[in-house]
């Protein structure tokens, strides 16, 4: 019985070690084949068989835009309405929030009614976080909208709030209620799948192109394009959420005579609320994901702050408008988090006056009252005033250009070692590879690691890219993210392990992680290149920083979950702590590592467009560049090889943590 | 009651006022895009100013340069400011064809796009700005990733601008990198220009570059149309771009419709001009000394009244 084992656990090691090898030796030498058999297809896809669908794309764009029509009205007419339907609470929203309300068109325009004044939009929200019964929230989220203020982040950060407002409910309202529908309706599920792995793994920019078409210029289209980003994560957790509800509770509404209607709204949903609201968690972060990309294309906030300001090397000021984003990330993303644990309230009791019966929201609407009428007297009462703003703006700036001077050759030393030793070397070895051979070993690894049919969807996936004709850019994606990943998992996992083991660490550290996913990577993408010049280089280090968060985070999961009994008995046979970690902990906490390596792939690739932005030469750049020549069909070709990519590789990874789960014996 | 009183006056003004800018053709409001770079964004709020000062009304519209021509064909978007001919000559002439964009004229503004190297490399390189110069100490740029060349940084690929042709027309030992973006680029250059190390790279005019770093353009052999074409012309026999890059007008465009729907407006955004001079002095203050935009733009309309006026008779 051991004997088989190890002979074919000898025969697995030879099978990777000889696919490796024929990968390696191909791409070594496909240029000399090509040129001794002179068979040019060998290094490129043969022009002539090139799927042409970027031009199907685009021409059936513009017949949708231009020509398609149901009869009494067209297309487009449906998609305006949608995005009459958007803008309206949109401008409601904004207005009570910054604008004010004004009758009239353009300079004949009239104000009637002034917005919120900055003092009462804090106390809104303190009053909500002592509503979900938190001291300590009150404190957080009132530093959190102070910064705001005294930084002089107000009238943007309330632009930014006011979309948040919008594509938030609309998120979590169409994610909930596609979930629903693939809670009812199996087909529907397994046919949602996949498009939702498009919806999570396309780019943004590759689809900015259709929906400014379709929804027209201004903050709707980045409201759509937000909504869209943001909704999946929604959809898959009400999906799971409902079908985990224990069968006795469904039994039971039955027993008592529930409709369809009464079972859905008052036993599984109540039931299902914990694990909804991490969805609707999810959806308010990935909303302020967006902010930047959204203010490409017409948001405004505090997006189009941090571009503007980087654009004039303005570190400072981006790097404040840049933690606006973060504070206001930290402020929703507690808020919303505390309401998911919130116990139900007390009956209220209906013979107290309304003011005894709800002493919060009387105050807080005297506290509207006061300040909406003596802001038009004291106008620092509406407005925050400007002379009492402060800034760090110069530092940043001066921080910057000292370490450039002083340290640039240093830098400049590391990064000529890591290129020389480790980035040329991967690129070649991924950009030497024949399309033919990649398509065929990408198959056989996904089918050995997860059967046939994971093989032929891998090796199908590839053939798109290859027949798109982006196989030389796909490569080079690959070879930018695997780097990535690499220099991120030996920078991450220490860290989660760290983490995972000491509870003053994981604050410290867990602080840094979550900064560095919400700032945006506009922010240090810039001080990067000043650092680090233009090239994959820089390419490379705002993807690993960006992709850091899920090693860490699933590293210091891993080992924090594991049974502490396992530790105990290792202690008992004497163990030291190296042994105890190396033998016990850390392949008991594989599953976890595999499932953050996952992820940090996942982040990796959906950073690829970004760093087009630094002048990298793979498929994020030819996305850009279909996005800046509006190219409709460029782009969704280019973005959905990115998506191939990501789904190729989630599957493969996926299936590794399965049977690593299995072998483990964990279910 | 003084709130009260206040609204009511700000009706009855309202009213009077709508009274008094009845002569204009529409009340809707013309739509003026603006992107991302603080020059085209003074351009459009002149323009808009002054519009809404013949009583027009007027809406500022976000929109991505190149995008913005599918909002101009369909009527989303009214006004486009600053088309540049260095970067924009392609989607107009594209946009133009269909008939449903119209040119409305130049700027009077000339952009200048050309390789560019800060003042303290002259000591380096004697000889600068000629061409030749700079080739002859291409090996002064070189950074470990391009020797033994020298490493020139160029525009984002969607810029165009034949770099890569030029350097191989003119025989130059330079290898051409392209930024992503222009923060990228100017990143890059803030970067060099602190540590007084060796750059040459893409700038351009009207900008505030030129203005905050001491520098020049590279002189090439001057561009004709028929060193673009022809590649007998020029010092290389056998290849086209062996010449400098051209200059070109920045243009205004509009929907076709504007025209017909406010013939005055139209004949005020035709007759918009700004020189070159005045629009690097502003644009210099807003994003060197951190002016606001509104400001610079209400200093230059008070001083330069008489040539405004002339547009919206």
């Amino acid at each position: 019985m051991s004997e088989a084992l190890s002979r074919l656990t000898r025969w697995a090691s030879l099978f990777w070690l000889g696919l490796f090898a024929i990968t390696w030796a191909l791409s070594t030498w496909s240029f000399d084949l090509y040129k001794a058999l002179d068979a040019r297809w060998i290094i490129r896809f043969p022009k002539k068989f090139e799927l042409p669908l970027d031009k199907w794309i685009s021409d059936a764009m513009s017949w949708l835009v231009e020509d398609a029509t149901f009869g009494l009205f067209t297309f487009r007419d449906v998609t305006r309405f949608i995005s009459a339907l958007i803008e309206a609470p949109y401008d409601i929203v904004r207005s009570l929030l910054i604008d004010g309300f004004a009758v009239g068109q353009g300079q004949q325009a009239v104000q009637v009614a002034p917005s919120l004044s900055w003092i009462a939009v804090i106390g809104i929200i303190l009053a909500l976080a002592y509503h979900a019964r938190r001291r300590n929230l009150v404190l957080l989220v009132g530093i959190c909208f102070v910064y705001l203020a005294m930084f002089g982040q107000w009238d943007s950060a309330m632009i930014t709030l006011a979309s948040v407002l919008i594509a938030v409910p609309i998120g979590v309202a169409g994610g909930l209620a596609l979930g629903i529908f693939a809670y009812r309706v199996p087909l529907a599920e397994r046919m949602m799948r996949p498009v939702l792995d498009l919806m999570q793994t396309v780019p943004v920019f590759a689809y900015l192109v259709p929906i400014l078409f379709l929804f027209g210029f201004g903050p709707v289209s980045a409201l759509v394009a937000t909504v869209v980003y943001a909704m999946p994560p929604m959809v898959r957790v009400s999906t799971v959420a409902l079908q985990s509800v224990p069968q006795e509770l469904i039994e039971a509404g039955r027993m008592v005579g529930c409709t369809q209607r009464q079972m859905m709204w008052k036993v599984l949903i109540p039931t299902a609320k914990p694990s909804l609201m991490v969805g609707v968690n999810q959806v308010i972060m990935l909303t302020l994901n967006m902010v930047i990309i959204a203010s490409m294309i017409g948001a405004g906030g505090l997006g189009y702050d941090v571009l503007t300001a980087l654009r004039r090397l303005d570190i400072g000021g981006g790097v404040e408008a840049g933690l606006a984003i973060v504070v206001m990330a930290i402020a929703l993303d507690r808020l919303s988090q505390a309401f998911a644990v919130r116990r139900f309230d007390a009956p209220l009791n209906p013979s107290l006056p309304f003011h005894k019966r709800r002493p919060l929201l009387t105050g807080i609407l005297l506290l509207v009252a006061v300040t909406t009428v003596a802001g038009l007297f004291v106008p620092p009462v509406h407005l925050y005033p400007e002379d009492l703003t402060i800034t760090t703006g110069s530092f940043w700036t001066a921080a910057i250009e000292w370490i450039n001077v002083n340290f640039f050759n240093t830098l400049e030393f590391i990064k000529t070692q890591l290129l020389t030793f480790l980035l040329v070397p991967i690129k070649k070895f991924f950009g030497g590879i024949p399309w033919i051979w990649g398509i065929l070993v990408i198959g056989l690894a996904a089918g050995r690691v997860g059967g046939w049919k994971l093989g032929l969807l891998a090796a199908g996936l590839t053939l798109f890219v290859a027949a798109s004709g982006l196989w030389g850019k796909a490569m080079t994606t690959v070879y930018l993210c695997a780097t990535s990943v690499l220099i991120a998992s030996i920078i991450g996992i220490p860290l989660g392990i760290w983490a995972g083991q000491s509870a003053r660490a994981n604050s410290v550290i867990g602080a840094f992680i979550d900064t560095l996913q919400t700032l945006p990577s506009f922010v240090y993408l810039i001080p990067v290149v000043m650092l680090f010049r233009v090239g994959d280089f820089s390419a490379m280090i705002a993807v690993v920083l960006y992709a850091l968060a899920p090693a860490v985070r699933y590293a210091a999961h891993g080992i924090r979950s594991i049974d502490a009994e396992l530790i105990e008995a290792g202690k008992v046979f004497g163990c030291t702590e190296r042994q105890i970690l190396w033998r016990i902990k850390l392949p008991l906490a594989a599953p976890s590592l595999l499932l953050g390596l996952n992820q940090t792939i996942m982040l990796a690739i959906s950073m690829l467009v970004i760093t087009a932005l630094v002048g990298t030469r793979d498929l994020g750049q030819e996305v850009y560049i279909a996005l800046t020549k509006a190219n409709t069909g460029q782009g969704i070709v280019a973005g959905l090889a990115v998506a191939f990519i990501a789904i190729i590789a989630d599957r493969i990874v996926t299936a590794l943590a399965r049977s690593s789960r299995e072998r483990l014996g964990l279910k | 009651m003084k709130p009260m009183k206040t609204v009511l006056a700000g009706v009855l003004t309202a009213f009077v006022s709508t009274g008094a800018f009845a002569g204009v053709e529409s009340q809707d409001p013309i739509k003026l895009t603006t992107h991302d770079w603080t020059g085209q964004i003074i351009t459009t709020t002149i323009m808009g100013e002054v519009l809404k000062k013949a009583g027009y009304n007027v809406e500022y519209v976000q929109a991505d340069y190149i995008a913005q021509f599918a909002g101009l064909k369909t009527g989303d978007l009214h006004v486009a400011m600053e088309i540049w001919e260095t970067t924009g000559r392609d989607a107009m002439d594209e946009a133009f064809a269909t008939g449903k964009v119209v040119n409305m004229g130049e700027t009077g503004m000339e952009a200048i796009e050309e390789w560019w190297y800060p003042a303290y490399m002259e000591e380096v390189c004697p000889g600068l700005p000629d061409w030749k110069a700079l080739n002859d100490c291409a090996q002064e740029f070189s950074t470990p990733e391009t020797e033994p060349l020298g490493r020139y940084l160029g525009g984002p690929v969607t810029w165009g601008g034949y770099d890569d042709e030029r350097v191989e027309a003119l025989g130059m030992d330079f290898e051409v990198v392209h930024a992503g973006t222009d923060a990228a680029l100017f990143a890059e250059l803030e970067s060099a220009y602190q540590r007084k190390a060796p750059i040459v790279l893409w700038l351009y005019s009207p900008h505030w570059a030129p203005a905050k770093y001491k520098g020049s353009f590279v002189k090439f052999p001057a561009y004709t149309p028929e060193c673009y074409n022809d590649p007998a012309w020029g010092s290389n026999p056998d290849a086209a771009y062996d010449c400098g890059k051209p200059t070109g007008p920045i243009w205004k465009v509009s929907w076709e419709g504007v025209e017909k729907k406010w013939p005055g407006a139209a004949k005020a955004i035709k007759a918009f001009t700004v020189s070159n001079a005045d629009m690097g002095d502003m644009v210099g203050k807003v994003d060197l000394d951190g002016a606001k935009i509104e400001d610079v733009v209400a200093e230059w309309l008070k001083a330069n009244e008489a040539e405004w006026s002339t547009w919206t008779k």
